[in-house]
């Protein structure tokens, strides 16, 4: 087990930066997910940790140790590739047991940690099997059970699940949060699915275009994203964002948003000093911060509106309802039955409090 | 009534006039065997000279089979016209340069294919070798190999012959790697390997089948060589086509003889092909192979 720690690090291609300049500390035992857009360096990071890129600046540190120039078998690292990366000539047992190999080990405890690792993933019967007979599920498993036999201080996963179809995705993703509850090894993780990395984060890094845009626990950068692009990554469905302008009104700061006359109070406590009168603003309201109203009056923050339904897509659980506000589409996500027709109108209370509030033109948070 | 019957309910099938089956078995049939006799006519007919009397050569009509077969042919192509000496040259000159291509090869291939070395313009560079037609390049070496002392050497026919197929060899072997995922070696790598031990425990095992095939090409293109060996060989490290000269002479050709000879040289590349026939089909198949 080790702690990493990333240092101004750098990555160019040519002309290309990859990576633009990385500060990372992550602490013993952790499990990390790096996420963002294709091509926004996560994987690049990735493997420069697992030393198969060299690094054009900085330092990597890996238990304490800068590990810049050492040799990839060197790093006591394991890494799960996106595409499995199974040796197709070696049976499952010998794909297990092949870095032991390498790092000579008798073969007796090379056949004990062998089957305790495939013991520990459920593959003890495809120990004779080679990669091309093994099902879309079990191949991830073999990829794991190389990893962990050879029980490295940091593990490294590069998007292992996008070949999957969904259910076996949200199998493999309980099993991987599983081993780590279980193994509590330092783990890096890349994902460009916001799914995968709220679920499996202690701690979500998220990148955009070589540089980090924040990084915090999933729920931190759910419900106070410090930038807009992260507003927008994280969360399914996506967060609406609504166009307006700042107005500090005698009641209170409010934004009047720009497709109709609507004026959206805001909370009390949101501070905006910082930014001036009529300044553009962009303000994010989650789906589930809608519901459906019920009593007279609204609750103290909620905002009473009553709305057209254009669309609905029920999802079984809930329902997703799409409305117009500041002639915008606005998706809620509603009880399965608190609507049943489009072109219904229902009054629905939306959550001021949480909605999150961004510099049109920086994009920060407010 | 039974008529209306059945056009009132047409057969589920789809409904068009169809030739009987056994004609078209009859035609892929035909023009298979067409195709074997082609290939395996003059075989025969090289096979039977091979085993005739003198007299039979050019016996009209022709003897399909002779009354009596001879081996006399092959005991002179292969002692009176030193065949044997020629057969072992040109065994131990083309397995030496089969096995140098082959080596050198794969790891001129690997190197192009993964670390992109020398650019594009190596890579085409070296398939630019087989534009030049030999006679381009033959004083040259002709010269380079008198200085050296290497004309009618094994060494000499070596280095040609392993330069003459290295191309080949390259190019074959550097498309079957770049199509194999890079992620495997990098697994090996993480795993505890070096560069040398992820290439030998990984890479090569699984390009054996493109390794195979691009060794029975390399053995194939050295084995009929003529126009080398003819200008850089002379008494001592001749090669087996070259012996075939002799056998036009001024008193009428040698037939028999050189049919015999033709037979013997036959054997090894057959043998070859049949033994790597598994990969060859694969080797050659490239990027159709799925991991």
């Amino acid at each position: 087990m080790a702690q990493v720690k990333i240092t101004g690090l750098k990555k160019n291609y040519g002309a290309y930066a990859a990576v633009k300049g990385i500060d990372l500390a992550i602490p013993d035992g952790e499990f990390t997910v790096l996420v963002g857009p294709s091509g926004c360096g996560k994987s690049t990071l990735l493997r420069t940790i697992a030393g198969l890129e060299t690094i054009t600046e900085g330092t990597i540190e890996i238990g304490g140790e800068i590990v810049n120039d050492v040799r990839p078998r060197d790093r006591d690292v394991a890494m799960v590739f996106q595409d499995y990366a199974l040796y197709p000539h070696m049976s499952v047992k010998r794909n297990i047991g092949f870095g032991l190999k390498a790092r000579k080990f008798p073969a007796a405890e090379i056949d004990k940690q062998v089957n305790q690792a495939a013991a520990l993933l459920g593959i003890e019967s495809l120990l004779d099997s080679l990669p091309k007979q093994l099902s879309g599920g079990q191949r991830p498993r073999v990829a794991i059970g190389r990893a962990i036999v050879r029980n490295p201080q940091l593990f490294l996963f590069d998007e292992p699940l996008s070949n999957l179809d969904a259910q076996l995705r949200d199998e493999m993703r309980g099993e991987i949060k599983r081993l780590h509850q279980e193994i509590a090894t330092t783990m890096i993780y890349v994902t460009h699915d916001q799914i995968e990395a709220m679920t499996l984060a202690d701690r979500i890094v998220l990148m955009r275009e070589g540089l980090i845009e924040q990084q915090g626990s999933p729920l931190d950068l759910f419900e106070r994203p410090a930038t807009h692009f992260v507003a927008g990554f994280l969360g399914s469905p996506k967060i609406n964002f609504l166009s307006g302008r700042l107005r500090r009104l005698p009641e209170g700061d409010a934004v009047a948003l720009d497709g109709d006359s609507t004026t959206l109070p805001l909370a009390k406590s949101r501070r905006t000093d910082a930014i001036p009168n009529d300044c553009p603003v962009v303000l994010g309201v989650r789906p589930e911060h809608t519901t459906r109203a019920s009593g007279e009056r609204p609750a103290e923050g909620m905002l009473r509106l009553t709305v057209t339904i254009e669309l609905l897509q029920p999802t079984g659980s809930r329902t997703y309802a799409t409305f117009r506000l500041g002639g915008e589409p606005v998706v809620a996500e509603l009880q399965a039955h608190d609507v049943s027709r489009i072109g219904e109108s229902i009054p629905v209370d939306v959550d001021l409090r949480r909605a999150s509030l961004f510099d049109a033109q920086t994009g920060q948070a407010i | 009534m039974n008529a209306t019957a059945r056009n009132a309910t047409p057969s589920p099938g789809p409904r068009r006039k169809r030739r009987p089956r056994w004609t078209a078995d009859l035609g892929r049939f035909l023009l298979i065997a067409g195709f074997v006799i082609f290939v395996i006519a003059p075989l025969y007919w090289v096979f039977i000279t091979s085993i005739k009397p003198s007299e039979d050569y050019l016996a009209v009509p022709p003897v399909w089979f002779p009354k009596e077969p001879t081996l006399t042919h092959y005991n002179a192509a292969l002692f009176a016209y030193r065949g044997l000496n020629g057969l072992i040259n040109s065994l131990v000159i083309s397995s030496a340069a089969t096995v140098l291509s082959t080596l050198l090869g794969t790891l001129m291939a690997y190197s192009l294919a993964r670390f992109n070395t020398g650019g594009q313009h190596l890579s085409f560079w070296m398939l630019s070798q087989r534009f030049l037609p030999p006679v381009a390049i033959i004083m040259p070496i002709f010269l380079l190999f008198r200085t050296y002392h290497l004309n009618d050497t094994y060494v000499g026919m070596i280095v040609v012959y392993t330069v003459f197929t290295l191309p080949l060899t390259v190019w074959m072997l550097s498309a079957y790697f770049q199509q194999m995922p890079a992620s495997l070696e990098e697994a090996a790598l993480v795993d505890g390997c070096s560069r040398w031990q992820a290439f030998l425990s990984i890479a090569v095992p699984l390009a054996a089948p493109a390794i195979a095939a691009a060794m029975v090409f390399a053995f194939i293109a050295c084995w009929t060589e003529f126009f080398f060996a003819l200008i850089l060989t002379g008494r001592n490290a001749f090669t087996l086509p070259t012996i075939f000269r002799a056998f036009l002479g001024f008193q009428g050709a040698q037939y028999g003889e050189a049919s015999a000879l033709a037979v013997v040289s036959l054997l090894p590349s057959v043998a070859l092909g049949m033994l790597a026939q598994k990969h060859l089909v694969r080797g050659l198949s490239l990027g159709a192979v799925r991991g």
